[in-house]
């Protein structure tokens, strides 16, 4: 028993030792890591004091203007919720662009054709418009939900990248939709009481969709943080030959995810037809450039297993507030992709840094 | 001709929790066990040492449900069992820490110890699936604890660990079930020597809280260091198994190379 003894006496030096790297490591961490969350705010508010002060007066920076930045934010916000579970299993989406597109087109079609006859419509008169909406509604959430169940089928079922299934989704969706809507737009806006009631509709100050991405954003957060749904989400994307291991169904949590990103695309699209009143493929060409960028500006790690809910909303805020800078600057906003695209380059390019000195 | 484990079958008493008879194995052409023969005591560290090829992994994984034997049979507690895969292994109490450890190293070690078993908070919490986080992590402090296992927090991510940390993360997620054997793939094979020397004082401490430990090992030193008995495989056959006070490193090195003939 005196090995005993000796071996236990031995044992809590190494741990001592041991604490001291330990707390060293993670002290560098913690530095790293807050020099990397305030990134995001800086080029935020780097971005803002730009355009503020290249803007006339009273333009970019009023309280009306950041209301319309919020609006058009909601979508991306959306989107890079989805994104966000996606990323985190380490895959990637770039199909919710087309998927928004297919499930708007066919929602708003359903919805135009529910309204009332054909002519009555074309009047501006849509008599059935309540059950038309509804019925609208529901269209674009089955179909986005579909489509991701869709993704997530290919991707378990037949083992394929998540890239080359997603970006084939992304071909399929973008050439139904215009074969479904023949490329153009509709001939009628959608029901005038959708766009009042959501659209343009607001609450307390805000517009509906800014409330409804609000809410999404709530309920995302606490399902990543404290539903084992978000665990598991975690667990795949950090080690998926260990999740499976400890018996968590690992196929089935990667369908369930692409189909949540699919469900958020198909509310996204309610959200367009709300207060686009139409839908068109040019104004989604870059959905996925923008989400993925919020996604990964705002510190998801596109390696898989972590993510934040919250930094990829703020990270939506970029494309928006780009695109909305560079029309009162009266430069093409064709640079908001530009600017965008830079800045995802630069963010994975910090969270690859930050990972090698992590692992050292 | 038959080799014929040397060691006092139970001239201490104990009836073996674990035995495997004659257990055979090919692949292919291969033969990768002959003749496999190998028991467990229940309060015993059992060292399976041998040569690259002596076909101690083999023995290993059928014992664990990776691979399926074409002859032989295995037993738990005198019964034969049939283990067709790992989760039968772990059903029946027979957990395996593989050299790769299987955690999550973005998650912390209190999620680790629990992945794939949360505890959820009461319903109606429960139904939309809500972590018992509070719970789980007091579990976990109390199991790192039992152990005798030092890291700073539960919620540190894994992958801020040592590697000996994160081996111990792994191994007190091998026992934490109830199981009652741990079987340890080469368990300090990326380690330092402190942290080997850790992981081995975990072991005697699994051990002590009435766990049978089978170590896969090249380390010779740290086998007489660790283990209660070694057996002892070459070319696919098991040619002794001895106490560990008995022998010395040199008679094990004996065996492995077939300088030292079968105990017959």
């Amino acid at each position: 028993m005196a090995k005993g003894k000796m071996g236990s006496s031995v044992k809590h030096d190494v741990i001592a030792a041991e604490d001291v790297i330990t707390s060293e490591l993670t002290r560098g961490e913690r530095a790293l890591d807050l020099v990397w969350r305030s990134w995001l705010f800086i080029f935020l508010l780097g971005l803002i004091v730009f355009f503020w002060s290249q803007t006339p007066a009273n333009s970019f920076l009023t309280g009306s203007n950041f209301k319309l930045i919020a609006l058009n934010t909601s979508e991306v916000i959306l989107l890079a919720i989805g994104e966000t579970f996606v990323i985190v299993t380490a895959g990637i989406d770039l199909s919710i662009g087309g998927i928004l597109l297919i499930a708007g087109t066919c929602g708003g079609k359903v919805m135009l054709a529910l309204s009332g006859t054909h002519a009555q419509v074309q009047m501006g008169l849509y008599p059935h418009a309540t059950t038309a909406i509804c019925v609208g509604i529901a269209v674009c959430i089955v179909m986005g939900t579909a489509w991701g169940l869709v993704n997530g089928l290919l991707i378990t079922l037949l083992k394929l990248p998540p890239f080359i299934v997603t970006l084939g989704t992304l071909g399929i969706t973008f050439g139904l939709s215009d074969l479904i809507s023949g490329g153009t737009n509709f001939f009628a806006p959608v029901p005038p009481s959708f766009t009042d009631k959501i659209g343009n509709g607001t609450f307390l100050g805000l517009y509906v969709p800014i409330w409804i991405a609000i809410f999404f954003l709530i309920v995302a957060h606490i399902v990543y943080h404290h539903l084992r749904f978000g665990r598991y989400t975690a667990a795949v994307g950090s080690n998926e030959e260990g999740a499976r291991r400890t018996g968590i169904a690992v196929n089935r949590q990667i369908v369930k995810v692409y189909a949540l990103a699919g469900f958020l695309a198909g509310s996204a699209a309610v959200l367009d037809l709300a207060i686009f009143t139409n839908i068109s493929r040019a104004s989604h060409s870059s959905d996925n450039l923008n989400a993925i960028g919020a996604v990964v500006i705002g510190g998801t790690s596109l390696f898989g297993g972590v993510g934040t809910i919250i930094g990829s909303a703020i990270g939506a805020f970029i494309p928006t507030i780009a695109q909305n800078g560079l029309v009162i600057m009266n430069v093409p906003s064709f640079w908001q992709e530009v600017l965008v695209g830079v800045t995802i380059i630069f963010a994975v390019y910090l969270d690859q840094v930050r990972r090698r000195r992590s692992s050292k | 001709m038959t080799a014929l484990s040397v060691t006092t079958p139970n001239s201490s008493g104990v009836e073996p929790i674990l035995e495997a008879r004659n257990i055979q194995k090919h692949f292919g052409h291969v033969v990768a066990l002959r003749e496999g023969n190998f028991q467990l005591r229940p309060d015993e560290i059992h060292a399976i040492v041998g040569d690259n090829g002596a076909g101690k992994s083999t023995l290993i994984k059928i014992i664990s449900g990776v691979f399926h034997a074409d002859g032989g049979e295995v037993l738990l507690d005198g019964r034969p069992v049939s283990i067709t895969n790992p989760r039968e292994a772990r059903v029946l109490g027979i957990e395996t820490v593989y050299q790769d450890l299987a955690l999550a190293e973005h998650l912390d070690a209190a999620a680790n110890l629990f992945l794939g078993r949360e505890m959820l908070l009461p319903p109606p919490l429960s139904w939309f699936g809500f972590l018992d986080k509070k719970s789980m992590k007091q579990r976990a402090e109390g199991e790192m604890q039992r152990l005798k296992i030092g890291i700073q927090s539960v919620e540190q991510p894994v992958q801020s660990l040592s590697g000996g940390q994160r081996q111990a993360v792994a191994v007190a997620r091998a026992i934490a079930w109830g199981n009652r054997i741990v079987i340890m793939d080469e368990p300090t094979a990326a380690l330092g020597v402190r942290e080997s020397a850790m992981v081995l004082e975990l072991m005697r401490e699994v051990k002590n809280h009435g766990i049978a430990v089978i170590m896969i090992s090249h380390n010779l030193p740290e086998v007489f260091a660790v283990a209660d008995r070694i057996t002892v495989l070459r070319l696919g056959r098991t040619i002794a198994t001895i106490d560990t006070s008995d022998t010395s490193l040199e008679a094990v090195v004996g065996f492995m190379t077939g300088a030292l003939d079968a105990l017959v």
